[in-house]
């Protein structure tokens, strides 16, 4: 019984040593032991370990790998509607991309997402950070406040899309009317072709504050406060405050939003798709959309070509989250 | 005196914010005939129930397929993450660190084009258009997730907990399930709650994989109500609002939770 107990107590300074990412040193120490005699022991504790990971791992292989597998299999493929139920399409290598490439759509649809997720990302994050320090100080009713501005994040996007669409209606959506008071002539937001994607923006922005206010709002709260009373002694103001202290500070906090922004909003889809399909005339397709269009939106679906284009927007969505992963990590060592 | 003026400030800005969740409530009161009244009416006088009246008549189904598929994803997704995250947390297993890194990447991964790979997959086996193959789908959400969640907050239970349990003579799947998912209800709780919204709200997953079902998600009774009677939008209004429920019903019971899964890992389909 007492070695299992010292055996535990050396797994628990180990897990210590290497961290809640499980990374990092420890590796090393775990070659020494193995050459010692209990070398069968630790056999059996990886046993067990991957009995727990087990399910997690076959359920991976299935149902991650294995779609994604299928997905590039579908743009290496000349697919049809026929061959896509009985199989045996005709591999065509390249042939889907080059033709997505070539299509008049993609570099609207390039473009469109570019400004679609930039536009977002800038005005949902100075917002959310000036909401978080806003809310960082304390008052009356503020935590109650600051509770209900999750309420565009938690809600469904069918519904947040269903509600703008009524509220940009041009003959009888609010906006307008708002817009008429003003003296500004109606708007065709969602049927004009030059609206149409500044329409799905504005929604977008609306359901990414609650995002960027939470996270920049517990980076705020770890700023000490000292920091902030040796300031005021030296009489430094608010706005200097903001720009030479917090802003700076929360440099590792906003980078991290930023990027977690930028996934996210790169692979919006519901939100357009329900808003305006894209149109009209794709004036605010995006590559996540123009995916689902080409593989599910006409009666003849073309798999091969939305699958192609898919996998362009899962390059380059990894490239950021690898980037994501990369300052996390280093600001973990830093830490 | 400051404090109040903010007080003030944090009113008009959340009303502001909250304004189309407003008007969505109101759209869903006014009658047909107001509904395209010029300029709007900005409150609902002259009420009506109807829109609601509708959604009882024809929008139960799709909830109850909705709470289905949201409770399967729940089950699916704590019994498959909780294991995985005590493992990655305490067991130390050769090649972990690789798990998590794909589990992170994971999540990096754009809805649509998982549904299109689930799409030929599932048209081969014969389970497009079925709940099953749509819980399953839509547990892709939130496995990888709950994994990093459980992980975080199983590191912090300390292990002299673990070690009172093996003394006892507990093996590790007795310790899993006597000691460490019982002090992880906190987690058990956010993983589920996080796991039912999505999947309650997952519009992707249900148009391409079940868009043609017995059994829809309410996400599609909303989308077709738009796309069929586009005048009732007191009927679509009331819809979304019902549809909203689970995420209001999640704010006020649990908070807390929300605010700590969000700074223990990303958030947000």
């Amino acid at each position: 019984m007492t070695t299992v107990r010292r055996e535990s107590r050396e797994t628990a300074a180990d897990a210590v040593s290497r961290g809640p990412s499980g990374r990092g040193p420890g590796r090393g120490g775990n070659r020494h032991r193995a050459e010692k005699p209990g070398a069968s022991r630790r056999h059996r504790g990886q046993w067990s370990a991957w009995a727990f990971l087990a399910p997690v791992t076959v359920y991976l292989i299935a149902f991650y790998a294995w779609p994604l597998y299928r997905n590039i299999e579908l743009s290496l493929r000349e697919y049809t509607v026929r061959s896509f139920v009985q199989g045996g399409a005709p591999f065509a290598g390249l042939d889907n991309y080059r033709e997505v490439i070539g299509h008049d759509t993609f570099w609207p649809a390039f473009g469109h997402t570019l400004l679609f997720t930039g536009v977002s990302i800038v005005f949902q994050f100075t917002i959310g950070m000036a909401l978080a320090v806003f809310f960082v100080h304390h008052f009356p009713l503020s935590a109650t406040l600051r509770a209900l501005f999750l309420v565009p994040w938690l809600l469904p996007l069918i519904v947040s899309a269903s509600t703008w669409s009524w509220m940009l209606n041009s003959e009888s959506g609010i906006v307008n009317a708002a817009l008429g008071l003003a003296g500004v002539d109606p708007v065709n937001w969602l049927t004009s072709p030059d609206y149409a994607l500044w329409s799905v923006i504005i929604a977008n922005i609306w359901i990414g504050i609650p995002f960027n206010l939470v996270v920049l709002y517990s980076g705020l709260q770890a700023i000490p406060a000292q920091i902030y009373e040796a300031a005021a002694l030296d009489g430094v103001n608010g706005w200097q405050r903001f720009w030479r202290i917090t802003f700076p500070l929360l440099r590792p906090v906003s980078a991290i939003t930023l990027l977690l922004g930028l996934v996210y909003t790169l692979k919006v889809f519901d939100l357009i798709w329900i808003m305006t399909k894209g149109g009209p005339a794709d004036a605010s397709i995006t590559l996540a959309t123009w995916s689902y269009k080409l593989g599910f939106g006409n009666l003849l679906p073309e798999f091969g070509p939305g699958a192609a284009v898919g996998n362009l927007l899962i390059v380059i969505a990894l490239i950021f989250g690898l980037i994501y992963i990369r300052i996390q990590r280093r600001q973990a060592a830093g830490s | 005196m400051r404090r109040f003026l903010r007080t003030g400030a944090g009113l008009i800005l959340t009303a502001i914010m909250l304004f189309p969740v407003y008007w969505m409530v109101n759209v869903s009161l006014t009658r047909d005939t107001d509904m395209r009244a010029d300029p709007p009416h900005l409150f609902p006088v002259n009420g009506t129930l109807e829109g609601y009246r509708a959604v009882l008549d024809q929008q139960l189904p799709y909830l109850s397929t909705s709470l289905v598929v949201g409770l399967g994803t729940v089950l699916l997704t704590v019994a498959l993450s909780a294991p995985a995250g005590f493992a990655l947390a305490k067991l130390r297993p050769r090649g972990g660190g690789a798990l998590s890194f794909i589990l992170l990447m994971a999540q990096m991964i754009p809805g649509i084009i998982m549904a299109m790979g689930f799409y030929a997959i599932y048209l081969n086996a014969g389970v497009l258009n079925t709940v099953p193959g749509l819980i399953l789908a839509d547990s892709t959400i939130a496995v990888p997730f709950g994994v990093l969640i459980f992980t975080a907050f199983m590191s912090g239970i300390p292990d002299e907990l673990l070690q009172a349990a093996v003394v006892d003579g507990a093996n590790r799947w007795r310790t899993f399930v006597s000691v460490v998912l019982p002090v992880s209800r906190n987690a058990i709780v956010t993983v589920s709650l996080f796991a039912f919204l999505w999947a309650w709200s997952d519009f992707v997953f249900a148009t391409t994989l079940d868009g043609g079902g017995d059994h829809r998600p309410i996400t599609l009774g909303i989308y077709q109500y738009i796309g069929n009677n586009n005048q009732q939008w007191n009927a679509i209004m009331a819809t979304a609002v019902v549809a909203s429920i689970p995420a209001t019903a999640l704010l006020v019971i649990a908070q807390r939770y929300v605010a700590a899964g969000v700074t223990s890992g990303a958030v947000k389909d």
